[in-house]
């Protein structure tokens, strides 16, 4: 069921507030959800003045300056720093990206950072993946095949079959897509949610893969796919610029047209 | 996803920034709520003119005053936005119109033309 409020021990409080150092003249103010599991009290919001002078443009380079230089207890994921990793997906501005490719001139206002939303959170910016990646392994992400591989080369693809992964391919799993969409707020549980969707999609169209039955087979289910209601936040946010709606808009064709 | 442990739940609903796309979204659950109720309106009326001229005329009177129209007018656009924005769906679930830009632009369609439709019927009826 959805529950549009949060739960007591989830309420975000006033934090404390880091003034920038003297003499900084372009300043930003970065808003950074804050949750210690060692105290045991309620998250917090914590403000960090930023001396963008004194910053690299992205907002990962705002993050890992205020870790190295005000508060080492800040805690996030981060890996790649361009974009391919997905580890350091959260929610920025209001939306869901990463925050590495995100550049802070591109929001406005106070910089408003949480984690990803609607997802249990183990410290501040660092949410549980677990039941998501349990989903992702659910759809059974790899090629399956009955016939015989062939002795002398690879299975082949033909350059117009190949073309229909791309869109799909692409994708990091940094759950930007999945943790915007209120359906998977709300029934996330059973319903797996626009990024294991498209995976799910990238397997049934492969050329080369021979369980598409099967696949199609383990998607018919009141809530695994059909909870999509086509809000489009997903599309809206992907920091790859895919489109998880579409796929899933594929699969209740492909579903439709094999009844 | 709310397991049973102690740790809490990030904030959803309250940081994500709404969207004219997930605020059509909402606005079509909101009408297909508010038609479910009104058709018990519609009913009412009906089984007046099934009962009698009075009760026929004391519903008129209660439909027709300023409040009851006011009711009917938002139940008429209602009425519209959810046939409308019914109708993307329909494209959606044909496999068209997916990409951001036509969403957009299907979406705004949708809200036009459903208080150009109320409008006009209201001026025809």
């Amino acid at each position: 069921m959805a529950e549009f409020k949060l739960p007591a021990n989830s309420v975000v409080k006033k934090g404390k507030t880091w003034p920038a150092p003297k003499g900084a003249t372009r300043t930003r103010n970065f808003r950074i959800y804050r949750y210690d599991p060692d105290t045991g009290s309620n998250p917090r919001w914590d403000n960090f003045e930023v001396d963008l002078d004194d910053c690299a443009p992205m907002v990962l380079d705002a993050l890992i300056k205020i870790k190295n230089e005000v508060d080492p207890s800040l805690t996030f994921r981060r890996s790649c720093r361009e974009g391919i990793c997905g580890s350091c997906a959260m929610n920025i501005g209001g939306t869901n990206t990463l925050a590495c490719i995100k550049a802070i001139e591109d929001v406005e206002g106070d910089i408003t950072i949480s984690p990803l939303p609607h997802m249990e959170v183990v410290k501040d910016l660092v949410p549980d993946l677990t039941h998501f990646y349990a989903q992702y392994a659910s759809v059974q992400p790899w090629m399956q095949t009955d016939t015989v591989a062939p002795q002398d080369r690879e299975r082949l693809q033909s350059p117009e079959d190949r073309k229909k992964l791309d869109g799909l391919y692409e994708c990091i799993l940094c759950a930007s897509c999945s943790t915007s969409c209120p359906s998977y707020w709300w029934n996330g549980d059973r319903y797996l949610g626009p990024a294991t969707l498209l995976q799910a999609y990238r397997w049934v169209i492969d050329s080369r893969d021979e369980a598409t039955g099967d696949r199609l087979d383990n998607l018919e289910d009141p809530f695994k796919l059909y909870r999509c209601h086509t809000i489009m936040n997903c599309t809206n946010t992907c920091p790859k610029g895919l489109n998880p709606a579409q796929a899933i808009g594929s699969l209740k064709q492909m579903m439709l047209e094999r009844r | 996803m709310k397991t049973s442990t102690n740790r809490p739940l990030s904030p959803h609903l309250e940081v994500y920034k709404p969207q004219l796309t997930s605020i059509l979204s909402i606005f079509h659950r909101g009408t297909g709520v508010v038609l479910a109720i009104g058709s018990i309106l519609v009913a009412y009326w009906l089984s007046a003119i099934a009962t009698g001229p009075e009760a026929f005329a004391s519903a008129n009177g209660i439909l027709g005053s300023f409040l009851g129209k006011i009711i009917l007018f938002g139940w008429t656009w209602a009425l519209f936005y959810h046939l409308c924005n019914g109708i993307r769906h329909l494209m959606w679930d044909s496999g068209f119109g997916f990409d951001i830009s036509t969403t957009y632009l299907t979406g705004k369609i949708v809200l036009g033309a459903s208080v150009v439709l109320t409008i006009l019927l209201w001026l025809v009826a």
